[in-house]
């Protein structure tokens, strides 16, 4: 094969393969695009509907309830402003515990309460995963404003 | 006064290397033999003053020196002298300091080594290794300098992140920074070819043996990281395409191009400019894998560095470092391709394809590490994308990828005959199609089209990979059989083909188990039956924790026993899951404790994962291959050849 024709085939080869790629690419991202929603958001109904999602905060201390002997779980979590049940059945995490940040996969039930499927709790005590550390510092500046009597801070618009 | 020592050390060391990495190249440009002879030295002294910091800073975990704020963090009394040791890498400040110990061990290496390189060219590489310890050792001391001390000083200190105290970690560091650093020979080499705008097939020679041996520590350390994953974060998984192993992967496939690509430009003298940019790419991905770890910015299990002047002073030495070579490639490189040509049918031209998929697969694995990214700095949606979308979108370009690896190996260089072809690859692909269809019926009792794909292909590459080494145990005396790099390629790629049968295994028969247990109840996974015989309270040394017994039978007869436990270690109070597996060579069977429910009840994880021990095996038959290739006799250098090529290398300059 002449050079050219060499570069020629290269060249024709790495933009087919990118082209596919690309393609492809995009096709799947949008299948297993996971998106982040804030508590407070979700209570507010702003979450994706009818697909997975991914979300986090801490875990309410005293929140986590379990029959005996049964794998499943109930906890709620927090952004520090809203609140929000999930529940899950399998084995969580060694770091899980009430008071620490988590983040949950799953969809938001009829009932308002958010079935997890997966659980993944960070990894070491000094490390929050990002989205979550923003979430908390996001509404803990909202703390500083006054808080009426009886009003609850959560408020979905 | 010891850790002043070390902090004194490291600024020898910076200033050794400003000379290592500014003299030499000053010399080869003016053809001034006393400034390139500074390189050796200089280099062999830059490497012995880190060696000393080093020293220092692990003196002082073992003494447990707790007025050193980094040795109070990461180290403790009770803690294992074993791991106070690989404490000192266990965390930012300590595993960067590791890594300018091996950049400068390197260095020496290629300075003790490179006494038949024509002496500007070796001056050239071995300064630009010296260019690129000032950016670290800079890093280091500005940003990064383990010798800071805690005043007043600690009564005990912070332990070590249970999580590291094992073995498979202790080790898994080291070997992944060898490999990352070791591209930094590959890419100094391409440097120095296109300063001194001379590249021939001599170029190619010498690069190859360091890329290999690079390659092939990369390789130990990415298996060795899996490993580890898989038996301590205790669930089970082997690859998570979590950011940091997709960070250490990514210059595995282009540092795997660069080894294809680096053989035609060795034996034919074609894909030269492109042999440099993949040596480029190789090295930039290594050092992007460190931002993307070091800075924290992408979600992820191993983020422990988070610290924005960190991030930042990476990403500008990436810049410095990744425009300056590109600029440099952009200037000289058009100048360097030969016109050459080959036919359709070819060698060179799957070696061309070869370099396409990788490519395109390192391209997805970048797109789906940095899109998260992205997506946060355009839109500030956050997102993340599953080990799903990996999974599939990294078969696209790897499947035809391992098909034509068979085909590869077997066509000739420049131009070959389609019959003789044929002829030779026929029984391989009878023996991958029957196999095929048979293991996945045979031994697992169903199969898919996936599956026969899978197992077709592992055994295509297998069978494809052990006609060259059969043949030349058959040949008669006198011939002169196999050489090195032929037999370390076999062996590679024979690794290869142990690996996708083991993942194409694993994923399609893995079964996976969380089930609510008390002692004394009995559950079937995998046609074992698991009994939960007792749990019990132990004592470690830094830890307590609860131990299970599980018992395994197989129809009834007792195969194992298993021991999974739950710890506490008792100075972060974290709990720490340790698996219990019962390994053998074609399946493992594993057990891990999850949480205590109540009741005398524990959730617990049963799996069994057959042939998964064929994932490393593989990876560790393919660093046994580069092993091999790198010991070929044409690599050595003697200093009488160098000798000789000197006039050569005058005359084409």
């Amino acid at each position: 094969m002449k050079p050219r024709q060499q570069r020629m085939l290269a060249v024709g080869l790495a933009v087919l393969g990118i082209a596919i790629a690309a393609a492809f690419t995009l096709r799947a991202f949008q299948d297993n695009m996971m998106f982040f929603v804030e508590i407070s958001d979700v209570v507010a109904g702003k979450h994706p509907k009818q697909r997975n999602f991914r979300i986090g905060g801490l875990v309410v201390d005293g929140s986590v309830e379990r029959a005996d002997g049964s794998m499943d779980l109930r906890f709620k979590v927090t952004d520090t402003a809203c609140e929000l049940p999930v529940s899950y059945t399998g084995v969580l995490p060694d770091l899980f515990r009430e008071g620490q940040g988590v983040v949950a996969h799953g969809r938001l039930g009829d009932d308002g309460v958010f079935v997890a499927d997966k659980i993944l709790a960070k990894h070491d005590e000094n490390y929050m995963a990002p989205e979550v550390a923003d979430s908390l510092a996001k509404h803990v500046e909202d703390k500083t404003m006054p808080l009426r009597e009886g009003a609850t801070r959560c408020n979905p618009q | 006064m010891i850790p002043e020592i070390g902090q004194f050390a490291m600024i020898l060391a910076l200033s050794l290397a400003i000379c290592q990495g500014v003299l030499p190249l000053l010399g080869a440009h003016r053809n001034d033999a006393a400034m390139m002879g500074i390189a050796r030295t200089a280099a062999t002294g830059q490497f012995l003053f880190v060696a000393v910091a080093f020293g220092c800073l692990t003196y002082a975990f073992v003494t447990d020196d707790f007025s050193v704020l980094y040795v109070a963090n990461h180290s403790q009394l009770s803690l294992p002298t074993v791991y106070k040791v690989s404490a000192v890498w266990g965390a930012h400040e300590g595993s960067l300091l590791m890594w300018i110990l091996i950049l400068a061990a390197w260095t020496l290496a290629v300075a003790r080594f490179s006494s038949g390189l024509p002496e500007a060219f070796a001056a050239r590489v071995i300064g630009v290794l010296g260019l690129l310890s000032i950016g670290f050792l800079l890093f280091a001391i500005l940003t990064s300098n383990p010798f800071d001390r805690l005043v007043p000083a600690a009564a005990d200190g912070a332990d070590l992140n249970p999580l590291l105290q094992d073995p498979g970690l202790a080790i898994h560091p080291p070997l992944l920074y060898i490999g990352y650093v070791g591209f930094s020979v590959a890419f100094a080499f391409a440097i120095a070819a296109m300063l001194s705008g001379d590249l021939d097939r001599r170029w190619a020679k010498w690069t190859r043996p360091w890329t290999t041996l690079a390659w092939l520590f990369l390789t130990l350390g990415i298996a060795l990281g899996s490993w580890w994953a898989y038996y301590e974060l205790g669930w089970g998984g082997w690859w998570f395409w979590d950011p940091v192993e997709n960070a250490s992967f990514m210059p595995w496939l282009i540092g795997t191009a660069l080894i294809h690509s680096l053989a035609v430009t060795e034996r034919r003298g074609l894909f030269k400019s492109w042999t440099l940019l993949l040596a480029i790419t190789a090295f930039s991905l290594s050092l992007l894998g460190t931002f993307l770890v070091r800075s924290g910015i992408i979600v992820s299990v191993h983020a422990f560095a988070t610290d924005p002047t960190r991030g930042f002073f990476i990403l500008g030495f990436l810049a410095v470092v990744v425009l300056g070579a590109l600029i440099l490639y952009a200037w000289r490189a058009p100048s360097m391709d030969s016109e050459v040509g080959f036919g359709l049918l070819s060698r060179e031209t799957f070696l061309l394809l070869n370099n396409v998929l990788l490519v395109v697969a390192t391209a997805l694995v970048l797109i789906g590490t940095l899109a998260p990214l992205v997506i946060e700095l355009l839109d500030g949606s956050k997102i993340s994308i599953g080990p799903p979308w990996f999974e599939v979108a990294f078969l696209v370009p790897t499947l035809p990828l391992v098909l034509l690896l068979g085909v590869g190996m077997h066509t000739a260089w420049r131009t070959q005959n389609a019959k003789s072809w044929l002829g030779v690859l026929r029984i391989p692909a009878i023996i991958a199609l029957v196999i095929g269809f048979v293991v996945p019926l045979l031994f697992y009792g169903r199969s898919s089209l996936l599956l026969v794909v899978g197992c077709g292909a592992a055994f295509w590459i297998i069978a494809t990979s052990v006609i060259l080494p059969l043949r030349s145990i058959r040949r008669e005396k006198g011939s002169t059989g196999i050489t090195r790099s032929h037999l370390g390629m076999s062996i590679a790629h024979l690794g290869m083909g142990l690996f996708v049968l083991g993942v194409t295994v694993v994923s399609a028969f893995s079964i996976e188990t969380d089930r609510a247990m008390q002692p004394g109840q009995t559950l079937e996974v995998g046609g074992y039956e698991f009994e939960l015989r007792e749990l019990r309270d132990v004592q470690g040394a830094n830890y307590s924790a609860i131990e299970a017994v599980v018992e395994i039978r197989d129809d009834g007869e007792v195969v194992g026993e298993l021991r999974p436990q739950k710890r506490q270690y008792l100075v972060q109070k974290n709990w720490m899951t340790e698996a219990g597996i019962d390994a053998s060579w074609n399946k493992d069977l594993f057990v891990a404790l999850g949480d205590q429910l109540g009741n005398g009840a524990w959730s617990v994880r049963i799996q069994y994962k057959p042939l998964i021990r064929f994932i490393w095996l593989g990876a560790l038959v393919m660093a046994l291959g580069g092993l091999i290739s790198v010991s070929d006799r044409r690599y050595r250098l003697r200093a009488s050849k160098a000798a000789e090529a000197a006039p050569a290398v005058a005359e084409s300059a």
